[in-house]
């Protein structure tokens, strides 16, 4: 029998890019997982073979390639919906990633329900993304934009929620499910169940959950959920919205075009059913193809052992860093709070030149504000440093990175 | 040169120890700028007198080769006239320390490295334009700061 690290240790092989050697010669230890995964061997052939064999346009034509990659376009659809335990596969609406995703429910959810003087409520952990739509619809029309704060653990403080939600002038509370910067994994029973005794509705920003963990949305009980293919093995350029049906069909379309009507007259137009509504033009039909196979893949793994696997390399690599003098470690210290995500600072060196450093010695990892500005103001920090996990890591290569980190404080005569 | 083509004692010497850090109260020229990248803010202060940059000041938050190269920018233009300085040119501030090769080794950190010049080049056709109304003597500058990197 094969232990866990090393069935972990086995996956190794199916990313070549993990083979690549960088700089001098080093080996690669790619830590910038939040950012983006490596894609497996079976998701790359899926690409090619797509294109060498069955391109074609999709819901079109009636010929052999046509039907042939509509059918793998849907069955990925119905993938997804089975992957997060959704009923109706007809609730899940591609997209090009989480911000489009958003983006697509302030514009169509947003400008027929929020008006002059409602709240939308948003956290200071948020990605850019979970921000900035909300601030373009807030000041279109005339509403407020609120966050809940974080406190020194690096947790939300949801009494402020309580606070927002009496007003009776909140219309949607939007989170991500984990933080990209500080790891916390947000307590959506709490949130959710606020929400819903004050009829509410919810938006969950799952970029960095669904690839990490198990997600059962038949249970949780949002009303929008969105992430992107790419952080989960599959390639770029697609992503999921999911939102119950009921609310799809009252929503207005977001972009107009080909495939999202039903008739199209000279002055007039009937929208299709769900989920093309939201999906007008040409979809990213070969992604979308690849990103079955990520889905597939990671099923195979288990969800719950990817994040054992991760939680092991986690507590690893906390203790090992808090073993170094003048390092400042972010978030909460409860490895079994957070996902596989660890900002740092070191002393006063600035993150871009540790991240430099360590390149030398084939580490990567991301330095820089992680799209998260208004967390950056709370932490009072410029910049972090941020090391994160995934299937294919390993602790070995976590001692790679706590000796480039030891010669950081070399070149820096800490 | 020996040793880490980046981080020598000089880069570190100065990232530790700024040249010129500090704020000039109403300055003549105070110029803005942040490197959207990795969220490096600098701000750069310049009194002219006689044509001459008579003091100059900068602070901010940034890497080692960010506050290197202001510094070495703000010791370099001291004292220099405003026609002088319209002509400086990169590959003296990167020369200066050694770091030439950054424009062909690494197109992230260059911006680290040229925050301060572009700041300097936007700074003074501000001058010209809105304080002096002199367009003829800004000339193309903001052309150029935006086509450094
Ligand atoms: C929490 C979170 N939300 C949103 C995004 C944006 O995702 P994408 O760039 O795939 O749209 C990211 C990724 O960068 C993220 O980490």
């Amino acid at each position: 029998m094969q232990s866990t690290a090393d069935a972990f240790e086995d996956l190794r092989k199916d990313f070549p890019v993990l083979n690549r050697r960088v700089r001098d010669n080093k080996k690669l230890v790619y830590f910038d997982n939040a950012a983006t995964t490596q894609k497996p061997n079976q998701v790359i052939d899926a690409i090619s073979d797509f294109y060498q064999n069955h391109n074609s346009n999709i819901h079109r034509a009636v010929h052999a390639l046509a039907e042939e990659s509509t059918e793998a376009f849907e069955n990925t659809r119905d993938m997804v919906a089975k992957f997060l335990n959704i009923e109706d596969s007809r609730e899940i609406i591609f997209v090009r990633g989480t911000t489009e995703g958003i983006n697509l429910v302030a514009y169509a959810w947003g400008r027929d329900n929020v008006k002059e003087g409602d709240i939308i409520v948003t956290t200071e952990y948020e990605h850019h993304s979970n921000i900035v739509p909300w601030q373009l619809l807030t000041q279109e029309k005339k509403a407020q934009l609120k966050y809940i704060d974080i406190d020194d653990n690096g947790e939300l403080m949801l009494d402020q929620l309580d606070d927002y939600l009496s007003t009776g002038k909140v219309k949607l509370v939007t989170f991500s499910h984990m933080s990209n910067v500080l790891g916390t994994i947000s307590p959506v029973e709490k949130i959710i169940s606020k929400c819903k005794n004050a009829g509410v509705k919810v938006l969950i920003d799952a970029a960095q959950s669904v690839p990490h963990m198990k997600v059962n949305l038949n249970e949780i009980g949002c009303d929008f959920f969105v992430f992107s293919g790419h952080k989960m093995l599959g390639p770029t350029g697609v992503g999921v919205l999911w939102a119950k049906k009921e609310i799809l069909e009252k929503m207005s379309p977001f972009l107009g075009g080909g495939d999202m009507i039903r008739e199209v007259h000279k002055y007039e137009t009937t929208w299709n059913d769900l989920p093309y509504k939201f999906e007008a033009g040409t979809p990213n039909i070969a992604d979308v193809i690849g990103f079955a196979k990520a889905i597939e893949y990671l099923e195979k793994i288990g969800m719950d052992n990817i994040r054992n696997h991760e939680l092991e390399l986690t507590k690893y690599a906390l203790e090992e860093m808090k073993k170094i003098p003048g390092l400042t470690l972010y978030g909460t210290k409860e490895p079994e709070k957070r996902g596989g995500v660890i900002s740092f600072n070191f002393n006063d060196v600035h993150p871009h030149d540790v991240g430099t450093i360590i390149d030398k010695d084939g580490v990567a990892i991301r330095s820089g504000h992680h799209c998260a500005q208004v967390l950056m103001e709370k932490l009072n920090v410029a910049a972090t440093n941020r090391a994160s996990f995934y299937i294919y890591n390993t602790k070995e290569e976590i001692d790679v990175l706590i000796t480039a980190l030891q010669n950081v404080a070399k070149v820096f005569k800490l | 040169m020996s040793g880490d083509p980046i981080y020598t004692e000089m880069i570190i010497e100065y990232s530790r120890n700024p040249s010129n850090f500090g704020k000039i109260d109403n300055a003549h020229i105070h110029q803005h700028d942040a490197n959207p990248l990795c969220g490096d803010t600098i701000d750069l202060y310049l009194n002219i007198d006689d044509n001459k940059i008579s003091e100059v000041k900068f602070d901010g938050h940034g890497c080692a080769i960010c506050m290197a190269c202001c510094s070495v920018l703000t010791e370099m233009i001291k004292g220099k006239t405003l026609d002088d300085v319209k002509k400086f040119d990169k590959d003296e501030l990167l020369s200066e320390l050694g770091l030439e090769h950054l424009v062909k080794t690494s197109p992230v950190r260059i911006k680290c490295a040229l925050l301060s010049l572009k700041s300097l080049k936007f700074g003074i056709y501000s001058y010209f334009v809105d304080k002096m109304n002199d367009s003829e003597s800004a000339g193309n500058l903001n052309e150029e700061a935006a086509n450094l990197y």
